[in-house]
C-alpha cells in the first residue's frame, strides 16, 4: 500500500512578531511564536494539535490559511509553495473555521451575503448557481434556509458556529483549518458541532486540521495529533498511540492535568513550574525547567523532533523520553 | 451576568422579541431631552430654510432713524441694531448662515477625517503611521489656535474660517474613527471576508465602513454644535463673516460694541447660538445613547455595594411565622414549629434544634399549591421549598450547615423582561464539605452563588425571594454593615479569571495587606507579613519578590494563587470559587485544583464551587447540584451522580462531553437550547429537550424528590441505576 | 521610572520638530508675495526688499528652515511691523498673562470636574446625577464669549462686583489680589466648557470601572464603599481621565482667546486677534509657536502622570 500523499507540507516555518529596532538604534522587544515547525498533513486525515495557551497553535493555524505570513519557511499545497502568496492563493483550498463563532460574523450582513461571498469571490459564481448552492449548503449544516436572510445576532453560539463552518465550506475546500471550533460553545452544544463536523467530513471527503487545548475532544476527533510546546512541535504520533503511550513528559503531563469524570487525580508531582518567558527564551528544550527528566543536555540544546523506537510515525523531541508503560 | 446574557442571546432569534426591540429612532424620541432638542432644532431649521418667504424686513436695510430700538417695538420685534437694521430679519438670516457654515465644516472634516481615519486603520504598518504622526501633529496645537493660523494664512472670511474649522476638526474624525477601524480589522469576522477573496477595498466599503458608519454618525452629532460655535466664535472676532454679510457671530460681535447701551442686541444673536448648539447637543446624546450598544441595553449602570432585595421577597409564610435557618447550637433563638402545623407550607430548615418530622409531605402541598392557579396570591415560591426528608436524616448525622440558601429568587430586570436567572433554589452545605454547583451558561449558577454575598450586579439583579441562611441567619435581611464584616471575613470568594478580578494598578500584596486589614485590627507591618505567609501557604515562589509585583507581571496560574490567598485571609468558613479554573491551561488548572483541594480540607473550609466541567468536578467535589433554567434539577453525591444519576439531563450533561481515554464513545449531543428564562415553560423546563419526556411532564411544577440513595431529581420519569438514555432524537436531525 | 521620562522627552523632539516646521510653513503657504503680505500698507520697495533679504526669501525652503530655527533658538523670532517692536518681547510680555488665566482655569475645570464627575456616577440616576449632567450639558453649549457678555453685564455692570475688563485696575493696581479680582470672570468663563468635558468623561470612566470585576473583587474582600469608591475605583478612572485633563488644556489654551478678547486681558490670545486682523503674520506666527509648544509640553506631563499612575503603560 502507497503511503497516503499529503495535501500540505510544512518545512522549518516560523513566525516572529515584533523586533526590529527603534529609531534611536534601541531593540523592540521581540517574540517569537513558532519556532522552526515541519509538519506533514495527509490527505483525509484529521490532524489534532494541542497545546497550552501561547504555544503557538493558533499562529501555526493563521499562517496555513495565509492570514498571517511567516517569517521563514514553506507552506507547501501540492508541492506548491504558497507561503508568501497571501490568503487568496491559499483561501481557494484551505479555509478555516473560527474559535468565536459570533464575532467571525459581520453582524451588519445578512448570513446570504456571509455565506455567498466566498461563492462569488473565490468561485466566480453567478447568481443562479450561488442560490442553488445556498440552500443545499444551509442545509448542510442543518439550519432553515429561512435562516439565510437573518442577522448574526439572532443565532445562538451553536448555530453561528454551524454558519462559520458553512462560511468555510462555501469555497468548496480540500482541507479545512479549525481553530477551537467548540472551545466557546456551551458543552451541550459542542457535541452537535463535533458530530457535524464529523459527518461533512465523510460526505465531503475533507481534510481537518483541528486546533484544541482540550484533550478529550483532540482524541474523540483526531487520527493523528501533535503537541506544541513554546512555539515547537515536541510530539506527533498517531492520536491512540500518542495518548496511550506518549514519549515526550510534556505530552504526559498534559494527558494527566486533564480532568477526567470519575477519575480523581493520583495525588501526585509538585507544581511543575512556569513557562519560560517568550521575550527571554532559555537554551535547549523550553520544557527543562518543569521537566522532572531533564538532565543538563536538555538545557543545553534542543533535541531534534524525530522517530524513537515507536516507528516512524511516533515522533518526539526529546534526549530522555518516557517508554511505555 | 451570565445568566442574563445567555437569555438575552437567546431571545434575539425569536420572532416576538424582534418585533419588541425599538428602533433607533423610537429609542432617541423616548429620550424627552433629546425630543425636545429636536423640536427646538426643526423650528429652527424651518425657520431659516424659510427665510426668504418669511414676510421679514430686508436684513441689511439701514435705518439710523430708528436706530437701537428696544424689543417689541412696533415693526421691530427684537428691535434694531446700531444702524437701525431689523435684528429679527438679521436673526433668521444669521442663523441661516451660521447652520450653512457649521454644517457644510462638519460634514467636510467628517468625510476628510472619516477616510484618513478608514484607511489608517485598516492599512496599518507604515501608511498608518505616516497619516497618524501628521494627525498627531495637528493635534499637538491648541484647538482654535491651528483655526487661527489657518485664517492668518488665509486671510479673514467667512470661506476661509469655514475651511479653517473644518481642517481642524478632521484629526479628531480621523483618530475616533481610526480607533474603531484597527479594532474591527482585527476582528475575526474581517480575517473571514479575507478568507472569502475579497479584496482590501471589497473589504474596507462592505465590511468595515457598515460598522464603523454608526460612531461617524455619533461623532458628528457631537461635534456639530461644537463646530458652529466655533465658526461662530470666529465671526465674532472679525475673522469669520464680514460686512455685510452676517452670521450669529458677527452679529454678537457688533453687538458687543453697544453692549452696555443696548444688551439685548449682542445676547440675542448669542442665545440663539446656544440655542441651536444646546439642541444639537442633546439630540447628539440622545444619538449616542440610541446607537451605542452598551448604553443601550443600559449595561453602564452602576452596580450597587449589594444586590437589591426586593421589599415584598417571598420568604415566609403569611403568619409571620418563620422557621428557623439551620444554626451552630445557640445561633438563633426562635423555637423551632413543628412542621406542617398552622398552615405553615415551608419545611423546616434542617437544623439540629428541630425535631426529626416523620410522615410529613410537604411537597404534596406545594405541588398542590402550583397546580391550582391562585391568582390573587402571592405565589409561594417557584420550585423551592421541597420537603427535604434526606436533610432531615442527614442534619442527624452531620454538622450544622454552613450554608442553607432556600427558595432563592433572583431576577434580572431589562426592559420590560423579568428573567428568573435564579428560580427557586435549595442549597446546604456543611462544615469542610465541597458543592460542586453544575450547569451550562445561563443556567443560573454564578448567579445563585454570587447572591449569597449580595455580589450580583443591582441593577438589573433583584433577590426576588427565598432567604440565605449562613449560620442561622439570614443574610438577604442582614444589614449592609454585617454583609460587609462577612464578605472577605466569614465568607470569601474566588472568581474567574483573575486579571480581570484583581486590581490592575495595586501590587498585589497591597491587595492582600488591604483584605486583612479590613477584618483584623493589624498594624501594617503585621499584615504585610501575614501576607507573606498567606503567599508561601499558596506556594508562591520568592513570596517576599512577589508582594510587589502587578497583577500583569504574573502568569494566569500565579494570579489565582494570590487570589486564593486573599480568598483564604480572614480564614473564612465558606469560600465561594465561580469558575475559578475555567481561565487557566490544564496543567495549571491541575495544580490549581490541587491547592485549593488541599487546602479546604486542610482548614475543613466549606466551599461552594461553580464549574461546567464534570472533570473538575470529580476531583474537588463531595456533593454536586446540577442547575438548568435557573433550578436544581438534580443533586447528590458526586460518584452516585457521575456514574448513575436520576435526571436525563444529568445524564445526556455527562455524556456529551468527550471523556479522556474513551475517544470511540459517541457523542450525544443533547438537541435545541435551553429555555429563555423570562418565558419558561409550564412544567419541566428541559421537557422539549428530553427523549423520555411524557405528557405530565409539561403540567405543573415538579418537585425536587428523593429518587435514590444520595440523589434527589426534579424528574417525574427519572432513569433507573445505570441506565442509559434510549437514543433520543438525532441531534443533527432535530433542528433548533 | 527615570528611564521612562526619559523615552517621553525623547518622544517629544519629533512632535516639536513637526510642530516649527508647519509654523515656519506658514510663510511660505501664504498665498502671493509674503513679504508683501507681511508688511501690508507699511510695503513700501524698500521695506519689502529687507525683508525678503531677512526671510530670506530668495533661499530654498530648507535653507529658509535652517536660519528661521536658528533665529528662533537664539530667541529672534524676527520683528512685529504693525508694533515695530521684537516679536519675542510682545510674546513673553503676553504669554504671561494668559498662562495666569489658563492656568488657573484648568485648575477650577479639574478640580469641579471630577468632583461633578464622582458624584455624577456614584448617585447615578438620582437628583444630584440630573442636575449635574443637565449643567453639564449647558456648560459645553454656552459660547464662552457670550457667557463672558452675560458675566460683565451682571457681575460688573449691574451689581459691580467684579471689574468688567483688563488684568489689573488703571489706579493703583497691579497687586495679586487686584490681579486676583479681575481673574474671577474670565476664568470661570474659561473653565465653564472644560469643566463639562472633564466631568462628563470622569463620570463615563467612572461608571465603567465601577462595572469592573476587580470591582466586585474588592466589595469581596469586605472593604468599605468609600474605600471602593474613592481608592480603587477612582485611581484606575484617573488614569482615562487623565489624558482628557491634557486636552482640555489645549481647549483652554484656545478658548483664551475668546475671553480675551471679551474682557480685555492682556495675552496671547488677544494679541493674535489682534494681529491677524492686522496681518502682522511674524507676531502670528510667534504668537502660535509659543502656546504649541507650550502645550506639547504639557501634554509631556500628562503623559508622565499617566505613566506613573499605572504601570502597565511603561
Amino acid at each position: 500500500m502507497t503511503p497516503p500523499s499529503n495535501v500540505i507540507e510544512i518545512r522549518d516555518l516560523a513566525r516572529t512578531f515584533g523586533g526590529g529596532r527603534t529609531i534611536l538604534g534601541t531593540k523592540k522587544p521581540q517574540l517569537t511564536a513558532v519556532r522552526g515547525v515541519s509538519l506533514d498533513l495527509r490527505k483525509g486525515e484529521t490532524l489534532g494539535i494541542v497545546g497550552e495557551s501561547g504555544c503557538g497553535k493558533s499562529t501555526l493555524a493563521r499562517m496555513l490559511v495565509g492570514l498571517d505570513r511567516p517569517t521563514s519557511g514553506a507552506i507547501r499545497l501540492d508541492g506548491k509553495d504558497l507561503s508568501s502568496s497571501g490568503t487568496r492563493a491559499l483561501a481557494r483550498r484551505v479555509q478555516y473555521v473560527f474559535q468565536d463563532p459570533v464575532s467571525s460574523l459581520n453582524p451588519r450582513q445578512t448570513i446570504r451575503d456571509i455565506l455567498e461571498a466566498p461563492m462569488r469571490h473565490l468561485l466566480g459564481l453567478g447568481s443562479k448557481e450561488r442560490k442553488e448552492r445556498l440552500e443545499k449548503l444551509i442545509e448542510d449544516v442543518n439550519l432553515r434556509p429561512e435562516f439565510l436572510d437573518r442577522y448574526p445576532h439572532e443565532f445562538s453560539g451553536g448555530q453561528a458556529q454551524r454558519i462559520g463552518i458553512a462560511r468555510a465550506l462555501a469555497a468548496e475546500p480540500d482541507v479545512v483549518v479549525l481553530d477551537e471550533p467548540v472551545s466557546a460553545l456551551d458543552v451541550s452544544v459542542q457535541a452537535q458541532v463535533l458530530n457535524l463536523l464529523d459527518r461533512l467530513k465523510r460526505e465531503r471527503g475533507l481534510t481537518y486540521v483541528f486546533i484544541s487545548h482540550d484533550l478529550a475532544v483532540v482524541e474523540s476527533v483526531a487520527t493523528r495529533v501533535a503537541v506544541m510546546y513554546f512555539g515547537e512541535i515536541v510530539e506527533t504520533a498517531p492520536a491512540r498511540e500518542l495518548f496511550r503511550a506518549p514519549l515526550h513528559p510534556y505530552t504526559n503531563l498534559l494527558i494527566r492535568s486533564a480532568p477526567v469524570p470519575n477519575r480523581k487525580r493520583q495525588k501526585a508531582s509538585g507544581d511543575s513550574g512556569e513557562l519560560p518567558d517568550p521575550y527571554d527564551p532559555p537554551p535547549g528544550c523550553p520544557f527543562a525547567p518543569r521537566c522532572p527528566r531533564a538532565e543538563d543536555n536538555c538545557r543545553a540544546a534542543m533535541p531534534a523532533l524525530e522517530a524513537k523506537d515507536r516507528g516512524k510515525d511516533h515522533r518526539a523531541a526529546c534526549f530522555h523520553p518516557l517508554s511505555r508503560r | 451576568m451570565t445568566a442574563a446574557a445567555a437569555s438575552s442571546r437567546d431571545d434575539r432569534s425569536s420572532g416576538r422579541e424582534r418585533r419588541e426591540r425599538p428602533s433607533t429612532f423610537a429609542l432617541i424620541l423616548n429620550n424627552r431631552l433629546a425630543a425636545a432638542g429636536l423640536v427646538v432644532l426643526c423650528l429652527i431649521v424651518i425657520a431659516a430654510l424659510a427665510a426668504p418667504i418669511l414676510p421679514l424686513a430686508d436684513p441689511n436695510a439701514t435705518d439710523p432713524a430708528s436706530r437701537l430700538a428696544p424689543l417689541l417695538s412696533p415693526g421691530h420685534l427684537l428691535g434694531t441694531d446700531a444702524l437701525g437694521r431689523d435684528m429679527l430679519s438679521r436673526l433668521v438670516w444669521g442663523t441661516r448662515v451660521s447652520l450653512v457654515v457649521g454644517v457644510s465644516a462638519s460634514l467636510i472634516a467628517a468625510i476628510f477625517g472619516s477616510a484618513i481615519g478608514l484607511v489608517a486603520g485598516y492599512a496599518g504598518g507604515r501608511t498608518d503611521q505616516m497619516l497618524m504622526r501628521l494627525i498627531d501633529l495637528t493635534m499637538a496645537f491648541p484647538y482654535i489656535l491651528l483655526a487661527l493660523a489657518i485664517v492668518a494664512i488665509l486671510g479673514p472670511g467667512l470661506i476661509n474660517a469655514l475651511y479653517a474649522i473644518a481642517i481642524v476638526n478632521v484629526p479628531f474624525f480621523a483618530r475616533n474613527i481610526r480607533g474603531i477601524t484597527v479594532g474591527l480589522a482585527r476582528r475575526e469576522f474581517v480575517d473571514a471576508a479575507r478568507l472569502s477573496g475579497k479584496g482590501p477595498l471589497t473589504i474596507l466599503w462592505s465590511d468595515i465602513l457598515p460598522n464603523v458608519l454608526p460612531t461617524i454618525v455619533i461623532t458628528l452629532s457631537t461635534t456639530v454644535g461644537w463646530m458652529i460655535l466655533e465658526t461662530a466664535g470666529l465671526s465674532f472676532l472679525g475673522l469669520g463673516a464680514q460686512p455685510p454679510q452676517a452670521d450669529l457671530g458677527s452679529m454678537l460681535g457688533d453687538g458687543r460694541k453697544v453692549m452696555f447701551t443696548a444688551p439685548t442686541i449682542s445676547l440675542v444673536p448669542g442665545l440663539m447660538i446656544f440655542l441651536i448648539v444646546m439642541s444639537i447637543n442633546l439630540i447628539g446624546d440622545g444619538i449616542r445613547d440610541a446607537l451605542d450598544p452598551r448604553l443601550r441595553s443600559g449595561a453602564l449602570a452602576r452596580p450597587a455595594f449589594r444586590t437589591k432585595v426586593a421589599k415584598g421577597r417571598r420568604k415566609a409564610d403569611t403568619d409571620g411565622e418563620q422557621e428557623p435557618l439551620p444554626a451552630d447550637a445557640g445561633g438563633v433563638g426562635l423555637d423551632p414549629l413543628p412542621a406542617g402545623e398552622g398552615g405553615n407550607r415551608y419545611p423546616p430548615l434542617p437544623c439540629r434544634a428541630s425535631p426529626p418530622q416523620g410522615g410529613r409531605s410537604p411537597s404534596v402541598g406545594l405541588s398542590e399549591r402550583s397546580i391550582s392557579p391562585l391568582e390573587g396570591e402571592m405565589p409561594a415560591g417557584r420550585g423551592g421549598f421541597q420537603g427535604r426528608d434526606g436533610d432531615d436524616v442527614a442534619s442527624d448525622r452531620n454538622d450544622n450547615p454552613v450554608l442553607a440558601v432556600r427558595g432563592l429568587e433572583t431576577d434580572f430586570h431589562i426592559g420590560r423582561s423579568v428573567y428568573h436567572a435564579s428560580n427557586g433554589v435549595d442549597l446546604t452545605i456543611r462544615r469542610g464539605e465541597c458543592l460542586c454547583l453544575v450547569g451550562e451558561s445561563g443556567s443560573g449558577k454564578s448567579v445563585t452563588a454570587m447572591s449569597v454575598m449580595g455580589l450580583v450586579p443591582s441593577p438589573p439583579g433583584v433577590i426576588a425571594g427565598g432567604r440565605i441562611g449562613f449560620k442561622g441567619e439570614d443574610l438577604a435581611d442582614a444589614p449592609d454593615r454585617r454583609i460587609r464584616e462577612l464578605r472577605g471575613g466569614a465568607v470569601s470568594h474566588v472568581f474567574q479569571d483573575p486579571l480581570a478580578t484583581l486590581h490592575p494598578l495595586f501590587a498585589v500584596g497591597d491587595q492582600i495587606v488591604e483584605a486583612i486589614r479590613a477584618h483584623q485590627p493589624l498594624g501594617k507591618r503585621a499584615a504585610e507579613a501575614k501576607a507573606r505567609d498567606l503567599l508561601d501557604l499558596v506556594r508562591i515562589p520568592n513570596a517576599a519578590q512577589r508582594m510587589k509585583a502587578l497583577p500583569h507581571e504574573l502568569s494566569g496560574g500565579l494570579r489565582q494563587r494570590v487570589s486564593i490567598a486573599m480568598a483564604l485571609a480572614n480564614d473564612p468558613e465558606l469560600i465561594i470559587a465561580d469558575e475559578p479554573t475555567t481561565a487557566l491551561d490544564v496543567t495549571v488548572q491541575a495544580e490549581v485544583l490541587r491547592l485549593l483541594d488541599t487546602l479546604r480540607r486542610e482548614r475543613d473550609t466549606a466551599v461552594l464551587f461553580i464549574t461546567h466541567d464534570f472533570g473538575v468536578v470529580s476531583e474537588i467535589a463531595d456533593r454536586v447540584a446540577v442547575m438548568y433554567a435557573g433550578r436544581i434539577v438534580e443533586t447528590g453525591e458526586t460518584a452516585e451522580i457521575l456514574t448513575r444519576p436520576a435526571h436525563p439531563y444529568t445524564r445526556m450533561l455527562i455524556d456529551c462531553v468527550p471523556v479522556m481515554g474513551e475517544p470511540e464513545r459517541r457523542l450525544d449531543a443533547v438537541p435545541g437550547r435551553p429555555p429563555a428564562v423570562n418565558r419558561l415553560p409550564p412544567g419541566c423546563a428541559f421537557a422539549d429537550r428530553c427523549p423520555r419526556v411524557q405528557p405530565d411532564c409539561r403540567e405543573g411544577e415538579i418537585p425536587l424528590e428523593t429518587k435514590r440513595g444520595s440523589l434527589e431529581a426534579r424528574c417525574l420519569h427519572p432513569l433507573g441505576p445505570g441506565e442509559a438514555l434510549a437514543g433520543g432524537a438525532d441531534p443533527l436531525e432535530a433542528r433548533p | 521610572m527615570t528611564a521612562t521620562i526619559a523615552r517621553r522627552l525623547l518622544a517629544a523632539i519629533p512632535v516639536l520638530f513637526g510642530l516649527s516646521v508647519i509654523v515656519f510653513l506658514m510663510i511660505a503657504l501664504i498665498p502671493g508675495d509674503p513679504a508683501t503680505a507681511i508688511l501690508g500698507s507699511y510695503a513700501t520697495p524698500e521695506n519689502v526688499a529687507r525683508l525678503n533679504a531677512s526671510l530670506g526669501l530668495d533661499k530654498s525652503l530648507p535653507q529658509q528652515y535652517l536660519a528661521w530655527i536658528s533665529g528662533v533658538l537664539s530667541g529672534d523670532f524676527g520683528r512685529s511691523y504693525a508694533l515695530n517692536r521684537p516679536v519675542i518681547d510682545i510674546v513673553t510680555e503676553r504669554f504671561s498673562a494668559t498662562l495666569l488665566l489658563a492656568g488657573a482655569s484648568l485648575v477650577l475645570a479639574t478640580v469641579f470636574g471630577l468632583l461633578a464627575g464622582i458624584v455624577s456616577a456614584v448617585r447615578q440616576f438620582g437628583f444630584a446625577d440630573k442636575a449635574i449632567t443637565l449643567a453639564v450639558l449647558i456648560g459645553i453649549s454656552v459660547p464662552s464669549f457670550w457667557l463672558g457678555l452675560l458675566l460683565i453685564l451682571f457681575f460688573a455692570v449691574k451689581i459691580k462686583l467684579f471689574p468688567a475688563s483688563g488684568m489689573v485696575a488703571i489706579y493703583g493696581g497691579g497687586g495679586p489680589l487686584d490681579i486676583l479680582h479681575h481673574l474671577v470672570l474670565p476664568a470661570i468663563t474659561l473653565a465653564l466648557v472644560a469643566t463639562g468635558v472633564i466631568a462628563r468623561l470622569t463620570r463615563t470612566a467612572m461608571l465603567e470601572v465601577l462595572r469592573q470585576d476587580y470591582i466586585r473583587t474588592a466589595r469581596a474582600k469586605g472593604l468599605s464603599e468609600r474605600r471602593v469608591i474613592y481608592r480603587h475605583a477612582f485611581m484606575a478612572a484617573l488614569v482615562s481621565v487623565i489624558p482628557v485633563i491634557g486636552i482640555q488644556a489645549g481647549f483652554v489654551l484656545g478658548g483664551a482667546v475668546y475671553v480675551e478678547t471679551v474682557f480685555q486681558w492682556p495675552g496671547i490670545g488677544a494679541m493674535l486677534v489682534n494681529a491677524i486682523s492686522q496681518r502682522d503674520i511674524l507676531l502670528v506666527q510667534g504668537g502660535v509657536l509659543v502656546v504649541a509648544a507650550s502645550y506639547v509640553l504639557f501634554n509631556l506631563l500628562a503623559d508622565i502622570c499617566q505613566t506613573l499612575l499605572d504601570p502597565r503603560l511603561k
